[in-house]
């Protein structure tokens, strides 16, 4: 076991955590020495991004290609009404450096396509899936599949979340177990078209959260093989059992997609003229 | 046979705003066609034409998936719940 080495102000900001049991010196220590990647800087993506910086995250890379908008406020406290305008991922850099100076915030103003995927995602120990459409959900679980790296997934409805972990390779369920195909674009309307509850991606993007430090300090157990559903409005947490698809055409017994595909026409999307799938913030 | 039902938020159109509904029969497949005839095309975005579970929408017996269970033709008896689950992206719009 290392000796843990921290300096008086890690200490002290830590302090809390550190003398948790369960965490401690040595599961802090894991946490500073942890990359964890962000993936959307929107309304799961701010407690995800804030939790895990307060929590000392010593890596955390943030991708994003949008900007902030007047509407996005409501439920997205990365960014703030000066904001406005601004590349999400600067904005999320100056609030998480603001709450925590100690850590490198790595931002990466792109889409995540299949081009840069293996590239920004093989930089990351843990990925936490925070966008907010189908194409990027599918190259974040297939490009994390491939890869190896557990996923830690959240998605929004109105008032309705759901969460649940990934892990790489066999016997383990990931997101195309859970839905092997998308649904028909128009199928299931947009936030900007149905509306968020803005607490919503605070609660499920805190779960995610955890389940993200779980993994990183090794205690507990992680919602893998298990699908966690919330309703807000009936306050009820319900969970349910996600099984590996020996059939799953990435993580199966014998996967046919062994390679990042065009995302956007999966999902019954025009190709982009350039790549597939962009990445924007929940 | 009453089983409940739970109407995901993106269905309650169709299922006059309520969030839990009872469906009568003896499997999924049963309880599903005695809430069409009540609640005209709630279960259009259940099942296919062709009758067979849409692969965006999982449906679960109480905390299992029909899936792994007989798919529609899953048993049910009183006091079961049948939950609806489809796929949702969250956030922005898709179609940028």
């Amino acid at each position: 076991m290392s000796t843990p080495n921290f300096s008086e102000e890690q200490v002290l900001r830590y302090s809390r955590h550190i003398i948790l049991p369960g965490i401690g010196g040595e599961g802090q220590r894991k946490l500073l020495d942890a990359k964890v990647l962000c993936v959307g800087a929107g309304g799961l993506g701010s407690p995800i991004a804030m939790y895990l910086a307060a929590a000392g995250v010593g890596t955390l890379g943030i991708v994003d290609f949008d900007r902030v908008d007047l509407t996005n406020l409501q439920r997205q406290l990365l960014h703030d009404t000066d904001d406005v305008g601004r590349p999400k991922v600067e904005s999320a850099v100056d609030r998480l450096h603001g709450m925590n100076p100690g850590i490198d915030v790595v931002p990466h103003d792109t889409m995540l396509t299949s081009d840069n995927a293996f590239d920004i995602i093989g930089q990351y120990d843990i990925v936490i899936d925070g966008s907010d459409n189908f194409p990027v959900r599918y190259l974040v679980n297939d490009a994390t599949q491939m890869l190896g790296k557990p996923l830690v997934y959240g998605s929004i409805y109105q008032f309705e979340g759901q969460a649940s972990v990934f892990m790489p390779g066999k016997d383990t369920p990931c997101y195309r177990c859970l839905f092997p195909q998308p649904p028909p674009p128009g199928a299931v309307p947009s936030c900007a078209e149905a509306g968020v509850f803005g607490v919503l991606p605070g609660i499920i993007g805190s779960i995610q959260a955890v389940e993200a430090i779980k993994l990183i300090i090794g205690k507990g157990e992680p919602l893998i093989g298990r699908l966690l559903l919330f309703d807000a409005l009936d306050m009820e947490f319900t969970t349910v059992k996600l099984r590996w698809d020996p059939d799953c055409p990435v993580c199966g017994k014998e996967p046919t997609v062994t390679e990042l595909i065009d995302y956007e026409l999966f999902c019954g999307l025009p190709s982009r003229p350039d790549d597939a799938a962009s990445a924007a913030g929940a | 046979m009453a089983v409940k039902v739970k109407i995901p938020t993106m269905m309650r159109a169709r299922s006059g705003g309520e969030p839990v509904v009872e469906g009568e029969g003896t499997t999924v497949r049963e309880v599903l066609k005695d809430l069409e005839g009540r609640y005209p095309g709630l279960t259009s975005g259940i099942v296919t034409d062709e009758s067979t579970l849409h692969r965006f929408v999982n449906l679960y017996v109480n905390d299992e998936d029909v899936r792994y269970l007989g798919s529609l033709e899953t048993p049910v008896t009183e006091g079961d719940t049948i939950s609806v689950l489809p796929a949702v992206a969250g956030g922005a719009s898709i179609d940028r």
